[in-house]
């Protein structure tokens, strides 16, 4: 890709605008609240596209774009079955608890819910993961462009790293939401000529559908067995590890998302914020996935877009960047430069503000320095984040030297993520979970997950680690994530009732606000129709099944 | 609330908007029969005016103190 001075000037107006937000904010972030809170002032429109954003990292658009390139239309189910249903519950039945708890993270909600090591067993092991997982990706971004344009890796690590600090460092949560937004923007404005483009050279859908295999339109198709579909998995796998486990686990209980809503403006603005999300969110397997089966598409009928990769077969990674680079003249290239560059720190900013948030209350003040004035704690939160960049940048540097290292890493993570949905499930909806049963519970189920992965293989597929037996070989890397995270979140749902069964409750009044049944019911009656959470929920749904037919 | 986000938002595609169709304008370059720069710079210039109409008006709407929602 050849860059030229008209796109080196649009991503350098882009920087001064994300800073010159943070640079606005500044004066407003008087206390600890603003700072990592955002002041709970958030409308719910930018709320709903700052909680959409911040999950968009450069990852995602690339990830997915090469899943679309390897499985097609069937990588719709991260969105349709592992997105959507997640982000109704979350926002129709859990906010309530989230923000009429008054928490200010989850790892809080679980301490006034449950108890004091369930707390800190959650905020630890979320603080280690937002820095590292934040370090691979601005590894993976500087990767790209390095390859992409001959850019020097370390100057895309710093720069980037140090425009996202400068502008959370100022503004804190509201400028990484305001940034977010824009990202947003970006992001859709920034990608969306590729589609249009790509589906006119291929001679539109019909031309698409002529070009690639017939399994690779299809979403469910095949999904009877394993053996018939791209994704090496059946229906019940993919419905409950990733549709119910995985999603749920991601959009119900991660900080990151979450944290976007708990700043909304009232109770209302924060139920309907991952509502609002939901509606693009639908649409983003046209924006993202598309791209990669028209560049397989191409790639098979004599346009070799998609290169080869060293271990044979294609380099799907690539799909996205060589369709920009097919694609887009100068000036174009340097608003999708620009998209990318977004989706990279808005997914960045996300892990840094929640990182800050989590350090500063659930960490410093809980167990460190507890009882200081607020300044005190503003202070923290402005330096965290300066370590917190700091700390993923030394992340996304072992990254590039221990490759292995990180791949074992996000292992272990998702053994910890796995069973964390069935803890907020109890713990909401049913009154009679006690902390002793919630902690025990998530430690079975990690211990479920990292032995589901030391007794299964996948077929053909390496390991990271010296397997004690293989009682079960699955036929793709994807089953055998689903049925790890179903083992996990079984193990900790039956452990912690058992568990909770044998332990002394909580009295009922200090679960008040926390648990169904003793916090009053969010009344919508003085809002509009249109406002109303279940019934935005109802049409969120309503439309993404339409969407499954459709592309059935 | 102290800042519309609007207004970044629509300063951002207006100046992305016309940089984009005036360069596409003066050296035109055609991607599948199409001057993309020109057609989608136009594009991002009406998406920024519509989001600077938006802030504009709700500037308006807060000075005469009328009611937000």
């Amino acid at each position: 890709m050849h860059v030229t001075a008209i796109d080196i000037l649009i991503l350098g107006i882009y920087g001064v605008m994300v800073l010159g937000i943070g640079f606005a904010l500044r004066g407003r972030m008087q206390n600890s609240s603003e700072f990592l809170l955002a002041g709970r002032h958030i409308p719910a429109w930018t709320a709903g596209l700052a909680f959409l954003s911040a999950n968009l990292g450069a990852q995602e658009m690339i990830g997915m774009a090469a899943s679309g390139a390897k499985y097609g239309i069937a990588t719709s189910h991260f969105y349709w079955v592992g997105a959507i249903p997640a982000m109704v519950f979350v926002g129709v039945f859990m906010m309530p608890f989230y923000y009429g708890s008054r928490a200010r993270s989850v790892p809080e909600y679980l301490k006034l819910r449950f108890d004091e090591k369930t707390r800190a067993f959650n905020a630890l092991t979320f603080a280690v993961m937002t820095v590292f997982s934040s370090g691979i990706s601005m590894f993976a971004m500087g990767t790209l462009l390095s390859l992409l344009l001959g850019w020097n890796i370390h100057a895309c690590i710093v720069v980037s790293a140090v425009i996202v600090l400068c502008y959370i460092a100022l503004g804190g949560l509201t400028s990484a939401i305001y940034n977010e937004v824009l990202q947003f923007f970006l992001i859709v404005f920034g990608f969306a000529p590729v589609v249009y483009l790509g589906l006119r050279e291929i001679g539109g859908w019909q031309g698409l559908r002529a070009r690639v295999p017939e399994a690779y339109m299809h979403s469910w198709t095949g999904m009877g067995s394993a053996a018939t579909n791209p994704l090496g998995v059946e229906w019940f796998g993919m419905l409950m590890g990733l549709g119910f486990v995985l999603s749920f686990g991601y959009w119900c209980t991660d900080f990151l998302v979450v944290q976007r809503a708990m700043a909304a403006d009232s109770m209302n603005a924060a139920r309907r914020t991952p509502l609002i999300a939901a509606f693009p969110k639908m649409f983003f397997p046209f924006l993202v996935i598309v791209p990669g089966i028209i560049a397989l598409g191409l790639t098979m009928n004599g346009v070799p877009l998609l290169p080869t990769a060293a271990a044979g077969g294609y380099d799907y990674n690539m799909a996205l960047p060589m369709m920009m680079a097919r694609y887009y003249p100068a000036g174009l290239l340097g608003l999708g430069l620009t998209a990318l560059l977004a989706s990279f720190m808005s997914g960045m900013a996300g892990n840094v503000t929640a990182f800050n948030t989590v350090w500063t209350y659930d960490l410093y003040q809980s167990y460190i320095k507890p009882g200081q004035n607020d300044r005190h704690y503003l202070l923290v939160g402005r330096l965290t984040t300066v370590v917190g960049t700091a700390i993923s940048v030394g992340a996304a540097y072992m990254a590039m030297r221990f490759n292995n290292i990180m791949d074992m890493l996000q292992l272990v993570f998702s053994f910890v993520n796995a069973p964390l949905f069935a803890t907020f499930l109890l713990g909401m909806f049913w009154r009679r979970t006690t902390g002793h049963g919630a902690f025990c519970g998530l430690v079975a189920g990690t211990a479920a997950a990292a032995g589901h992965y030391q007794l299964t293989a996948t077929a053909g597929g390496g390991s990271l680690v010296d397997k004690l037996a293989v009682l079960r070989v699955y036929p793709s890397d994807m089953a055998q994530n689903f049925w790890g995270a179903i083992w996990a979140w079984t193990a900790c749902f039956v452990v912690t009732i058992l568990v909770s069964v044998a332990t002394r409750p909580k009295p009922d009044a200090a679960l008040k606000g926390l648990v169904m049944g003793l916090t009053p019911h969010s009344d919508d009656s003085a809002v509009a129709w249109y406002l109303r959470p279940a019934l935005l929920g109802i049409v969120v749904l309503a439309c993404t099944a339409l969407l499954n037919v459709i592309f059935w | 609330m102290g800042m519309d986000l609007r207004l970044p938002i629509g300063l951002l595609f207006l100046t992305y908007g016309v940089l984009l169709a005036g360069y596409g304008a003066l050296r035109p370059h055609d991607v599948q029969g199409i001057n993309v720069n020109l057609i989608w710079g136009g594009v991002l210039a009406l998406f920024g005016a519509a989001m600077l109409f938006l802030a504009e008006r709700l500037r308006r709407a807060d000075k005469r103190g009328a009611p937000r929602r």
